[in-house]
C-alpha cells in the first residue's frame, strides 16, 4: 500500500541527508520525494511517498518524529487531500503531422508548450501521477528525448493543515 | 567581553557542570586544548586512543547518570570515536563528543585530516552538529547537552571547525532550550496507567521484564515498591541488571539467550508481561512469533518508536518510567499469586543455574567468589564475550549502576576504558573490570592512562587463550 506523508523540517543543511539516511538504514523505500519552502521562514516541507503496510507506516512516522530537525509528520490520505506533480517532457517533432498531433494531445491534457524549435518541443504539465503517466504514454511513440518529474506534493483538503496551527 | 569559540565551549562546559572530560588533542582541536590547559575546574584525562576516550566518557555516564564528555581531533581522531558513539547510541547513554574540524573554508576540499564526521555519525548519534558560525555555538552546546540527557538519552556530536574555535563573539548562555521538533513525553497518560493497573489486578501469572530504561530513569526504588506490593517476579535484561536486587526471592535473574532457564520458562508461561524500558531485542525474544504467546503486554517506555517495533503491545504507556511507576504505585493494589509463585519455584528447582564444580577452577566459581567478597559500593564493568555472560549470571547485582557493560553493540575493548571512566565518576567506589584475554587486548593501551592518572581499577582477566564466545559458537554450530 502506498502512503503520502508530509514532513515539516527545520531548513538546515543536512536535513535531507538525515531523512534519507533514516529511510535507507531502516529499510524503508522512498517512491518519490519533493522538498520546498513553506509559508514560514526556516521551515521546509518534504512530501514523501512510501510503500508499506500500516505497521511500516507507523514505524516510519515514529522514527521520523525522533529526528530533532523534524517538527511534524502527517500521513496524508489520498481521499482527503489534493495532490499534484509537475513534469517537463521533451519530445521529438521532426515531421509535420507529428507536430500537430502533439499539439492536439497537449491541448486535451491542458498542458503547455514552453520551448520549441524545428526538432523538439518541451511540454510542461501538472496533475496527478496518473494523468502525467497517461500523457507520457501518448507522447512516447513520437520519441521522448527527456523527461523530468518533480515528485508528488500534497495538501489536506479543507481547513486542516499539517502544522496544525491556526493562522 | 568577546570570547573565542574555544573559550565559549569551556564556559558552556562549566555551565553544564562538567568536571571530567576524556580526549586526545590534534591539529584541528588545538585552540580548544589551549583554553582547557588553563582551566582548573575541569579535569582532562588524556587517553591513549580516542576509542578509550569515548568509552571512558560512556563508563563515566553510566556510573554517574551524568552526561559524559569526550574530545578528539578531526579526521582519524574523529573516526576513532565511531565505535564508541555507536556503542552509546545502542545502549542509550548520554554523551557529548567534540571533534575538531578543518577550517570552514577548507571543508569539502579533502584537506589534511578532513573527514565528514557528521555524515559518518548520522545514524549512530541522537543528533549531531557542524558549527558554522561562532554566534550559534553556545546554543548548540546547550542543545547538545539537553538532547543527550533528556527523553531517551543518547550521544550527540559537535563538529567544531578550527576557525570557529578562534573566532570571537559575545558569550551568552541561552536561558533555556527551545526546540520545536523535540518535546519528549515525560508524564505517563493516566488513563493508560489505570488500564495497566486493571490488567495487573486481573493477571494470574504476571512477570516484570525490566531493562536499561529503569536504570537510566533512576526508577529502581519505584520498581522495588511495585514488586514488594504485588509480589510479581522480576527478570531483567543485561542492561537492566541491578535494577532489582538479585538476592531477593522474586528475582529471576537475566532473561533471554544467555539468561536463566527459569526466567525464560516463566516468560513463556506468563499471562501478563510488564515491560519496563526494554526494546524486545532479538537476544531476549528469540523467534518473535513464538515469544510469550500467552501473555498480554504492558510496555512502558520513553521512546514511542519502541512500542510495536518488534512485538505488538496491548497497553503502551509513553513517558519517564520513574514518573509512570510513581503514579502506578499509587493506584496498584496489593496482591500475591501464590500458585504462580509456586510454579516459578518449580522451574527454579527443575532448571537451576548450575555448573559442574570439580577440581578445576571454573569461571562461574570465580564470579560467585567475586560476588561474595566484593563490598557494597562496587561497580562491575565487563568487556564482551563469555566472561561478560558469566559475570551477568553468577555475580549477584543488587544496586542500579553497579553493572556496566556493552549491551547492544557488544563492543570488545569497551570494559577497561569504561572502568576508568566509572572510577573517575565514582572515586569512592570500588571498580572491578572483568575482561577476557581477547577483549582486554583491544584497548590495553589505556593501562598507561590508568597508571599516569592513578586511576585505581582492579582488572580480572579470564584468560583462556581463546576468543571463548566465538569458540563456543564454532563448537555448537559450525
Amino acid at each position: 500500500m502506498r502512503h503520502t506523508i508530509a514532513v515539516l523540517v527545520k531548513d538546515h543543511p543536512g536535513v535531507l541527508a538525515r531523512v534519507a539516511s533514516l529511510f535507507t538504514r531502516r529499510g524503508f523505500n522512498i517512491e518519490s520525494l519533493a522538498v520546498g519552502h513553506t509559508e514560514e521562514t526556516g521551515i521546509s516541507r518534504m512530501t514523501i511517498v512510501v510503500k508499506g503496510d500500516q505497521r511500516v507506516l507507523e514505524q516510519i512516522t515514529k522514527q521520523l518524529n525522533k529526528l530533532i530537525d523534524v517538527i511534524r509528520v502527517k500521513d496524508i490520505s489520498p481521499q482527503n487531500s489534493v495532490e499534484r506533480e509537475l513534469a517537463l517532457i521533451k519530445v521529438n517533432t521532426n515531421s509535420l503531422p507529428a507536430r500537430s498531433e502533439i499539439i492536439q494531445t497537449v491541448d486535451i491534457f491542458r498542458a503547455n508548450i514552453i520551448d520549441v524549435n524545428s526538432q523538439i518541443m518541451t511540454i510542461e504539465t501538472t496533475g496527478t501521477e496518473d494523468k502525467i503517466n497517461a500523457l507520457i504514454e501518448l507522447l512516447r511513440p513520437f520519441g521522448l528525448k527527456e523527461v523530468t518529474r518533480t515528485g508528488k506534493i500534497a495538501l489536506s483538503r479543507g481547513s486542516i493543515t499539517t502544522s496544525g496551527l491556526k493562522k | 567581553m568577546k570570547l573565542t569559540g574555544a573559550q565559549i565551549v569551556v564556559e558552556c562546559l562549566k555551565k553544564e557542570d562538567v568536571k571530567v572530560i576524556f580526549g586526545i588533542p590534534g591539529g584541528a582541536i588545538m585552540p580548544l586544548y589551549d583554553v582547557l590547559y588553563s582551566e582548573t575546574s575541569i579535569k582532562h584525562i588524556l587517553t591513549r586512543h580516542e576509542q578509550g576516550a569515548v568509552h571512558a566518557a560512556d563508563g563515566y555516564a553510566r556510573a554517574t547518570g551524568k552526561v559524559g564528555v569526550c574530545i578528539a581531533t578531526s579526521g582519524p581522531g574523529a573516526t576513532n570515536l565511531v565505535t564508541g558513539l555507536a556503542n552509546a547510541h545502542l545502549d542509550s547513554i548520554p554523551l557529548v563528543a567534540f571533534t575538531g574540524q578543518v577550517p570552514t573554508n577548507l571543508i569539502g576540499t579533502d584537506a589534511f585530516q578532513e573527514v565528514d564526521i557528521n555524515g559518518i555519525t548520522l545514524p549512530i548519534t541522537k543528533n549531531n552538529y557542524v558549527v558554522r558560525d561562532v554566534r550559534d555555538l553556545a546554543r548548540i552546546v546547550q542543545e547538545a547537552f539537553y538532547i543527550a540527557r533528556t527523553g531517551r538519552p543518547g550521544p550527540v556530536l559537535i563538529d567544531f571547525p578550527k576557525d570557529i574555535q578562534l573566532a570571537q563573539t559575545e558569550f551568552k548562555y541561552p536561558e533555556s532550550v527551545s526546540l520545536n521538533g523535540y518535546k519528549p513525553t515525560f508524564s505517563g497518560n493516566v488513563k493508560q496507567i489505570k488500564a495497566a493497573v486493571q490488567e495487573i489486578k486481573n493477571a494470574k501469572r504476571p512477570i516484570i521484564y525490566a531493562g536499561g530504561g529503569v536504570i537510566s530513569s533512576n526508577a529502581s526504588s519505584e520498581l522495588r515498591d511495585l514488586v514488594f506490593k504485588t509480589n510479581i517476579p522480576v527478570t531483567t535484561t543485561l542492561m537492566g541488571l541491578g535494577s532489582f536486587p538479585e538476592t531477593h526471592s522474586l528475582s529471576l535473574g537475566m532473561l533471554g539467550m544467555h539468561g536463566t532457564a527459569y526466567a525464560n520458562y516463566a516468560v513463556s508461561a506468563a499471562d501478563l508481561i510488564i515491560a519496563l524500558g526494554v526494546r524486545f531485542d532479538d537476544r531476549i525474544t528469540g523467534k518473535l512469533d513464538e515469544f510469550a504467546l500467552k501473555a498480554k503486554i504492558i510496555h512502558i517506555d520513553i521512546d514511542p518508536a519502541e512500542v510495536g517495533k518488534n512485538i505488538l503491545v496491548d497497553i503502551p504507556i509513553i513517558g519517564d518510567i520513574k514518573n509512570i511507576l510513581e503514579k502506578l504505585n499509587k493506584y496498584i493494589l496489593k496482591k500475591k499469586e501464590t500458585e504462580w509463585l509456586n510454579t516459578i519455584e518449580d522451574y527454579r528447582r527443575k532448571y537451576p543455574l548450575k555448573y559442574i564444580n570439580n577440581e578445576e577452577l571454573k569461571p562461574q566459581y570465580i564470579m560467585e567468589t567475586i560476588s561474595k567478597i566484593a563490598r557494597d559500593n562496587t561497580i562491575i564493568v565487563t568487556d564482551v564475550g563469555q566472561h561478560q555472560m558469566w559475570a551477568a549470571l553468577f555475580y549477584q547485582f543488587t544496586e542500579p549502576r553497579s553493572f556496566i557493560s556493552s549491551g547492544g553493540l557488544g563492543t570488545m575493548g569497551y570494559g577497561f576504558p569504561a572502568a576508568l571512566g566509572a572510577k573517575m565518576g565514582c572515586p569512592e567506589k570500588t571498580v572491578i573490570c572483568i575482561s577476557g584475554d581477547g577483549s582486554f587486548q583491544m584497548n590495553q593501551q589505556e593501562i598507561a592512562t590508568a597508571v599516569y592518572n592513578n586511576i585505581a581499577v582492579t582488572v580480572i582477566i579470564m584468560n583462556n587463550g581463546y576468543l571463548g564466545m566465538v569458540r563456543q559458537w564454532q563448537e555448537l554450530f559450525f
